[in-house]
């Protein structure tokens, strides 16, 4: 028997410099090796041309495919009609108004986004109650007293951020109200939720624009027909809701039965039990499968082409058929996908950090 | 600590009046023709199997649990299918559970300021106040800031003590609160609840700590099967149980 206790010792060392990493990591047997070098090749054979193709050979500027070299990308195509991109039909003099839109969404995901900046939950207050309404007052501008500018003048980027915005800030507290239906000892609630729940999930993201387009006018007077734009809107939020409603679901099923019960042996109602308790941890459980939610939603606005709204897919579609730019197809999808990816990127790489804390 | 019998109330009534309370679960009678009053400063120690129906019975008594026939009087409110009945008694009945149930993710602070702040109408400032002196007295004055998931086990139930504590009630009810610690965080926990009951809380704890059970318990009773089966003080209890049935578990528990 020791009759000392062992002292505490520092761990190995078991890092070896980078050539250690990669033999232990990278060739570490035959068959690993071999898979290695199969996918550097197949790196090699693809990213030098393409680069050569997207970059070096490119041309940046011009006002027809003309100007282009043949050999390189054409993303004169790109920065000739960036603003119709961006801006859609949104009058010139007016465009001051879509970029003020563009910088509160800037300045309010900046303060949550970067840790230093205090005051979080004022932040978060302002990014879901006042931002949707400064935002709507700008863009249309009739009760600010400005030019109004309907929404079928609105076009590009600026639409498919709109549709996201409205349709994940609706949707998720849609989707948490329909969680708690279904979960609801109330047989009316529940069964009306869950009914909801499985309607929507069970219909296509089109059919549901079609009908808000297309159907809705039919059976709802003429007089009380409401925007184009606010119709796809209100689709995707009835649609997305119902996904998130099951997102929220399987948090709120994780969390034990302890937890109300503690609640209630305090005197607090439901609502403060949910709200105060329960949701704020089922949530932060959820986070990944909002945040996916959330990218679906984000990538599903361009389905909103098929009802003639130009979001940014769709216009760059249109551009594609001008006849000064005809055979700009690679370099327009890839520019749109490449918008696209930059803002799912950047919505995972939020949720990751949001994880951590 | 403010004195437990408060005034305009008669201290010779039962605060808590069960009258042929019955129960099932499905076609399971888990509760059998429960008679019990408990009164003011009283506290009671109820043992049994497991599976004899006295945690549900503790869970009546703060509506956790529905129960289907008979009568539950607590400080002159009866539980029925009113919630604010079942709101109004659950603010005057505290209860510790087995597994804590702390919010994991407030910290031991605001675990105490919760439902003063948002059920009592509390200033913030007012609940702290309040929490730290409860938190002083289960001595952990300390470790207000840290967050449950970083405490034992032991000082997890005695923070979930405080909690209750902290919204100060008539009554505490106790559902096992030492079942699930480690044996070295026992008596700390014990310790705690045989200063509340000194205090004159009106307590009714289900627990087979014995020794417990013997210190502060001024009634003992036993459940078998949903029913009382013994009823008695704790010397008679311990010494000489009337039924073959508590008999039997007192010699289950006692012998080792």
């Amino acid at each position: 028997m020791e009759q000392k206790m062992i002292p505490a010792r520092e761990p190995p060392v078991n890092s070896r410099g980078i050539l250690g990493w990669a033999r232990e990591n990278l060739f570490a047997s035959p068959s690993q090796s071999l898979v290695t070098l199969a996918l550097l090749y197949g790196l090699y054979l693809f990213i030098p041309p393409f680069w050569q193709w997207a970059v070096m050979d490119a041309s940046w500027t011009g006002s027809s495919r003309s100007d282009c070299t043949t050999e390189g990308a054409c993303w004169a195509f790109v920065t000739a009609r960036l603003d119709q991109f961006i801006y859609g039909f949104y009058p010139d003099s007016e465009i001051w108004r879509v970029n003020l839109f563009f910088a509160q969404l800037a300045v309010v995901l900046g303060w949550l986004m970067i840790p230093r900046i205090p005051g979080k939950k004022m932040a978060l207050v302002i990014g879901l109650l006042v931002l949707p309404v400064t935002s709507w007052l700008i863009l249309t501008g009739s009760l600010l007293g400005l030019p109004p500018v309907e929404t079928h003048q609105w076009g590009g980027l600026m639409v498919t951020l709109v549709l996201a915005l409205y349709g994940m800030l609706a949707s998720l507290p849609v989707g948490v109200l329909l969680a708690l239906g279904r979960r609801s000892s109330m047989p009316v609630v529940r069964t009306f939720c869950t009914a909801y729940i499985e309607l929507w999930r069970g219909v296509p993201l089109i059919t549901v624009l079609f009908m808000a387009s297309v159907m809705l006018p039919l059976f709802v007077p003429e007089e009380i027909v409401f925007d184009k734009l606010v119709r796809a809107m209100i689709g995707i939020v009835m649609f997305q809701s119902a996904y998130m409603a099951e997102v929220v679901r399987g948090g709120l099923q994780a969390i034990p039965r302890g937890q109300v019960e503690a609640c209630q042996s305090l005197g607090m109602g439901y609502w403060q039990s949910m709200l105060l308790v329960v949701l704020p941890q089922a949530i932060r459980l959820v986070i990944p499968g909002i945040v996916n939610t959330f990218i679906a939603l984000f990538k599903d606005t361009s389905l909103v082409l098929v009802i003639g709204l130009f979001d940014l897919l769709s216009i760059v579609q249109a551009g594609l058929n001008d006849p000064q730019w005809l055979g700009s197809a690679v370099e327009g999808y890839l520019f749109a996908g490449f918008v696209f990816w930059l803002f799912c990127f950047g919505m995972s790489q939020y949720s990751q950090r949001l994880e951590k804390h | 600590m403010e004195k437990m019998v408060r005034e305009g109330q008669d201290p010779t009534s039962p605060v808590i009046q069960l009258k042929g309370v019955n129960k099932w679960y499905g076609n399971f009678h888990v509760l059998r023709d429960i008679n019990l009053d408990v009164m003011r400063g009283e506290k009671i120690v109820i043992c049994g199997p497991s599976g004899s129906g006295k945690s549900t019975l503790i869970r009546c008594i703060n509506a956790l649990e529905e129960h289907q026939e008979g009568q539950i009087i607590v400080d002159g409110t009866e539980l029925n299918r009113d919630l604010k009945n079942i709101e109004k008694v659950r603010r005057e009945v505290g209860m510790v559970f087995q597994q804590f149930n702390l919010f994991p993710h407030l910290t031991v602070l605001e675990n105490c300021t919760l439902a003063p702040i948002w059920v009592r109408k509390a200033s913030k400032k007012d609940a702290e106040k309040v929490a730290m002196e409860y938190l002083e007295r289960v001595r952990i004055p300390d470790q207000a800031d840290k967050y449950p998931g970083q405490l034992s086990g032991g000082q997890q139930q005695r923070v979930a003590i405080a909690r209750s504590l902290c919204m100060n009630p008539e009554i505490m009810l106790f559902d096992e609160p030492t079942s699930a610690l480690d044996p070295e965080m026992i008596k700390e926990v014990l310790d705690v609840m045989i200063e509340l009951a000194n205090e004159g809380m009106t307590m009714i704890c289900v627990t087979h700590e014995m020794g417990f059970a013997k210190t502060v318990a001024d009634r003992m009773i036993f459940m078998d099967q949903g029913q009382v089966v013994e009823e008695a003080t704790p010397e008679v209890f311990f010494n000489n149980p009337e039924s073959e049935r508590t008999k039997e578990f007192l010699g289950q528990i006692l012998i080792h």
